[in-house]
């Protein structure tokens, strides 16, 4: 069994669907951290059966949004004096600005410079969201494998 | 209040909304010189990206019969457009301009994103296969003055309902009506999508792929065209497009007081014998077409009080 240090201060993401930790940890630039970060794949979970889980002996901003993109089912952990403080659930976005690329090669967006579009979930199961502008449907489970 | 609005979707404007436009355009259509000078002074810039002739006739037919003036480009390769400007810049300069801009475009949602930067009403004149706002106006324009309700009607849809947006958007568009009776006429090819019968609200409809099968009990006929560029293959648009061909033995089934519609251009979907009968209303509906965009430039502009 591995074993990593608690950490006093800091964040634990946990419940990350095996696989995609990598995404994550770079998605928030930790591979670049001065800090101490740990990532840690394929543990056993009872709930997963296996997970990745991210530590992070920092205290910095989470974008939610991005992650709950990434894997709605998450669990941030706010950890303080080797405590949960805080126990934050994530769900999928209702509304996401300026991280999701329309699919439709039809779309307005594909040739024209538009940083902010926003989507809107139109339904959690398939996890589909709708382009603004052509209202057509992208699905995240068709944009990435996490 | 419609001054200052855009159009983007038929469902931008309330029933209410699109009853003030409709009894301006019945209006209209029955004493047409009192409109005729009611946007003398007004400019309106016609924007379109892609070539059209009915639609870009019938707006600026329209604003010319209401005493304004057009300005415009009817392809975008002899425009700064070629250079590159983009959606946002060249509605912002036209804005310097006009009073009120049209714009069709062959990318979805590109008129949504001109009315984001634009100080003067956007009308949506269509947006690839998205939306075709004023067509759906004038769908309902027509079966409202010739069927005098927009409520309690078996309405049948033929042809290519798969791709077919006029199709989409008059179903929904209908859909927010009374008592209204859907009935889908496709080759299994060529059905009407899902997602456009989770829309139905409530409203019956039925699928088939026989058209003398219900023609009996229809109050409107809308027939449809199937387009070559929605095919992939040659040999799928060539076996299909034939398959569904209003001639006049199909009609002797159908009710003395059924309307045929049909959004043109047609091919060879309705024959030419049938424009004879009285139920063909297709060319009046071009016309309905004018007087309804008549009476959405004056509402946008916020001329009524002038006529």
């Amino acid at each position: 069994m591995l074993n990593i240090d608690a950490i006093k201060k800091g964040i634990v993401i946990d419940h990350i669907k095996a696989g995609c930790g990598y995404k994550i940890f770079k998605e928030l630039g930790l591979d670049k951290a001065d800090y101490t970060v740990a990532l840690i794949k394929n543990v056993h979970s009872k709930k997963l059966g296996k997970k990745d889980l991210i530590k992070i002996e920092n205290e910095i901003d989470l974008d939610l949004t991005v992650l709950g993109l990434i894997d709605p089912n998450i669990t941030i952990n706010i950890i303080e004096n080797e405590k949960i403080k805080e126990k934050i659930k994530l769900s999928l976005p209702k509304k996401v600005k300026g991280i999701l690329r329309c699919k439709n090669p039809r779309c307005v967006t594909t040739i024209e410079k538009i940083g902010d579009v926003e989507f809107t979930l139109v339904d959690e199961n398939t996890k589909e969201y709708k382009c603004e502008y052509c209202d057509a449907k992208t699905s995240l489970l068709t944009n990435a494998k996490c | 209040m419609l001054k200052g609005r855009h159009l983007i979707e038929p469902n931008d404007f309330t029933i209410q909304e699109l009853d003030e436009i409709f009894t301006l355009a019945e209006d209209i259509i029955k004493k047409p010189e009192a409109y005729s000078d009611v946007c003398k002074g007004k400019l309106l810039a016609t924007l379109f990206y892609e070539p059209s002739t009915r639609t870009r006739f019938s707006f600026e037919a329209a604003m010319l019969r209401l005493g304004g003036s057009i300005i415009g480009f009817s392809e975008a390769q002899s425009t700064s457009v070629a250079k590159g400007e983009s959606i946002a810049d060249t509605i912002r300069t036209i804005g310097c301009y006009a009073d009120i801009a049209v714009m069709r475009h062959p990318k979805e949602g590109a008129p949504k994103l001109a009315l984001k930067y634009s100080n003067i009403p956007v009308i949506n004149a269509g947006d690839g296969g998205h939306q075709h706002p004023t067509q759906t106006l004038t769908d309902l324009l027509t079966i409202r003055y010739l069927k005098k309700s927009l409520s309690n009607h078996t309405i049948g849809l033929c042809g290519d309902l798969k791709f077919g947006r006029t199709v989409h958007s008059l179903v929904k568009a209908l859909s927010r009506y009374e008592n209204i009776k859907f009935i889908f006429i496709s080759p299994s090819e060529l059905q009407i999508p899902q997602y456009i019968k989770d829309e139905l609200k409530g409203h019956e409809y039925y699928e088939t792929s026989n058209l003398e099968e219900v023609i009996d009990k229809l109050d409107i006929l809308y027939m449809t065209r199937v387009q070559r560029e929605r095919f992939i293959s040659e040999e799928e648009y060539l076996r299909l497009k034939d398959s569904y061909i209003l001639t006049t033995e199909k009609l002797k089934n159908a009710k003395e007081d059924m309307i045929i519609m049909h959004p043109l251009p047609r091919v060879n979907e309705i024959a030419m014998e049938v424009d004879n009968d009285k139920r063909a209303v297709y060319f009046k509906q071009a016309r309905f077409g004018m007087f309804v965009r008549m009476a959405l430039l004056i509402k946008l502009l916020g001329v009524e009080n002038n006529a």
